[in-house]
């Protein structure tokens, strides 16, 4: 007689169920990821290599490179903070500091690209005396960092504070009691105490500070080779019926977020328990 | 002597500490995070508000309230609704099956889950067009009479596709964490499993599912990117509302994408207060 536990459901439901989880993913998630590559090289490798080598591409791919290498960094020393003024003070307003940090996340891309081309635009507030001095926000570089660090801006904090509340502060009273400055402490207690969250945080800062399209959209001003970034380059494109190019530049992206995945499962296999701690 | 001046000292201290914390660089990271933030989003966000009012409210409700506008909230709103109820359904399965049950490649098929996060959105935009379309992997075997692809179940399969991990990410931790003993209690009184899921199970999840799907309805309702390519974008039929923010402003139409970017705003406060009582309502719900 076989028996079964009554928390179990029966083998039969129990596949029905997996298969059914397993195909809905497959469908949903797996197929386009599978379809990006296949019209990728559609044309073969030398049309993939072609379409990401052509100076267009080119100039995408360094200026994504270049926004996320400023952009993640300044966004890592808000983070940091954030974090440390959040976690390891005590003040009166910190649960409406944390909201307002996490405020980016429900906004609109379209609407985070909105508000600075309303301050810096040329009919925004600032848009006569920027003209007047010549200087370039909107339409230019400056304008697609403004609107890429605010899409990123809660990604580093929001990792940090839940696993630095869970460490608590005794560690670094500990070491300032043994008469270490505060950049001493923060150094040499905090900083490796937090570090594999921060590489977490920034990892997915960095994963939507490239791949950003909507609040770069409204900024950049798609002048080809100048203020496209990969993804609007990708729509660029695509809207010319460019196809295989358009794919061929998405599967750049595509393994961007492929490496990034595979980054985030190492970590969390790797340090499952600091992880845990941030609540995920 | 020296006993009762050791007893009386650390409760001395102890009370210092608390109305000061003893740890250096509050005025710094402090002062760095109110600058950033007013910078970055503060005082950015507020000119979108101070600008609509400088419309004065006759403009602004024409065009907040256009037909247009209308039937651009109607497209957004509803499709994130139906996008996230189906999210809700299997991002529900997908949490339980990672939870509850050992198959093989669970760890790749736990990773795939978070795929949405990390595909920028243009990449998934483009990817599911060419599945959807008449001629894609997808589209091909779907039946003449029922388009996906630029028309509103487009939309939604978008949306879908962005919205899964949200679900799946604030179920899962719950179910993992919730304890057998009401599982075991309801099954010695003689429940089926379907009962328990019913009656146990699921008013312990429910908050959370909650919680997923508002979160996955709040970033349908603002999404650009994955939608623009596959929704056909036909003014008052599958036009999103942040479409028509950009269309309002590449006619140089500042008055009508700010009155419409308010609305999208008001929308996502009124979604993060709505998040915030769901929490509430978790944690009076995991402490009973």
């Amino acid at each position: 007689m076989r028996f079964r536990s009554p928390l179990q459901e029966g083998a039969l439901v129990r596949s029905a169920l997996i298969l059914a989880a397993l195909a809905y993913l497959l469908l949903i998630l797996l197929l386009p990821l599978v379809a990006v590559f296949a019209e990728a090289f559609r044309a073969g490798l030398p049309g993939w290599i072609e379409a990401v080598a052509e100076p267009d591409a080119r100039a995408a791919i360094k200026l994504t490179l270049l926004v996320a290498a400023i952009a993640v960094p300044l966004n890592v020393v808000f983070g940091i903070a954030a974090s440390w003024a959040i976690t390891k003070h005590d003040f009166r307003g910190k649960e409406l500091l944390i909201t307002l940090i996490d405020l980016p996340f429900s906004v609109s891309p379209v609407v985070s690209g909105l508000i600075y081309v309303l301050l810096f635009g040329a009919h925004g507030w600032f848009g006569a005396w920027l003209q007047e001095h010549d200087i370039e926000i909107i339409f230019a570089l400056p304008g697609i960092l403004l609107a890429t660090v605010f899409v990123t801006f809660p990604f580093v904090a929001r990792e940090l504070i839940p696993l630095m509340t869970a460490q608590g502060r005794t560690d670094e009273e500990a070491a300032l009691s043994l008469g270490a400055s505060g950049w001493q402490t923060f150094w040499n207690v905090t900083l490796p105490n937090i570090r594999w969250g921060l590489l977490y945080g920034v990892l997915l800062c960095n994963a939507r500070a490239m791949g950003e399209f909507g609040a770069v959209s409204v900024v950049s001003g798609h002048i080809r080779g100048e203020t496209n970034t990969m993804p609007l380059h990708v729509e660029v494109l695509y809207n010319e019926y460019n196809f295989v190019a358009a794919f061929a530049v998405a599967s750049l992206l595509a393994m961007l977020a492929l490496i990034t995945l595979i980054l985030k499962t190492f970590l969390e296999w790797r340090h499952r328990d600091a992880i845990a701690a941030m609540g995920h | 002597m020296a006993t009762l001046a050791s007893s009386a000292s650390p409760p001395h201290r102890k009370k210092k500490s608390k109305a000061r914390s003893s740890m250096p660089g509050f005025g710094l990271s402090m002062g760095l995070t109110l600058l950033w933030l007013s910078v970055i989003v503060l005082i950015p966000l507020s000119a979108v508000f101070i600008r609509s009012a400088g419309e004065g409210w006759d403009a602004f409700w024409a065009s907040a309230a256009s037909e247009r506008a209308i039937a651009a909230y109607r497209v957004s709103f509803g499709t994130a609704f139906i996008a996230g109820a189906v999210n809700s359904v299997f991002g529900l399965l997908v949490a339980w099956v990672l939870v509850r049950y050992e198959f093989p490649f669970k760890r790749l098929v736990n990773a795939l889950v978070d795929l949405p996060f990390a595909l920028p959105t243009a990449v998934a935009g483009i990817a599911l067009t060419a599945l959807y379309a008449d001629t894609g992997w997808v589209g091909k075997l779907l039946p003449a009479g029922l388009p996906i692809a630029y028309h509103l179940p487009g939309i939604v399969i978008a949306l879908t596709f962005i919205g899964l991990p949200f679900v799946v990410r604030t179920v899962e931790p719950v179910l993992a964490q919730m304890g057998k003993e009401s599982e075991e209690a309801a099954a010695t009184l003689g429940a089926t499993r379907l009962q328990n899921f019913t009656r146990v199970i699921f008013p312990t999840i429910a908050p959370a599912l909650a919680t997923g799907f508002s979160l996955a309805f709040a970033r349908g309702i603002g999404e650009y990117g994955s939608v623009i390519f596959i929704a056909g974008n036909m003014p008052f039929h599958t036009e999103i509302a942040p479409l028509l923010i950009i269309t309002q402003l590449e006619q140089y139409n500042y008055a009508g994408a700010t009155a419409i970017a308010v609305v999208m705003l008001i929308a996502s406060f009124f979604m993060l207060l709505l998040l915030n009582l769901l929490q509430g309502w978790q944690r009076r719900r995991v402490a009973s």
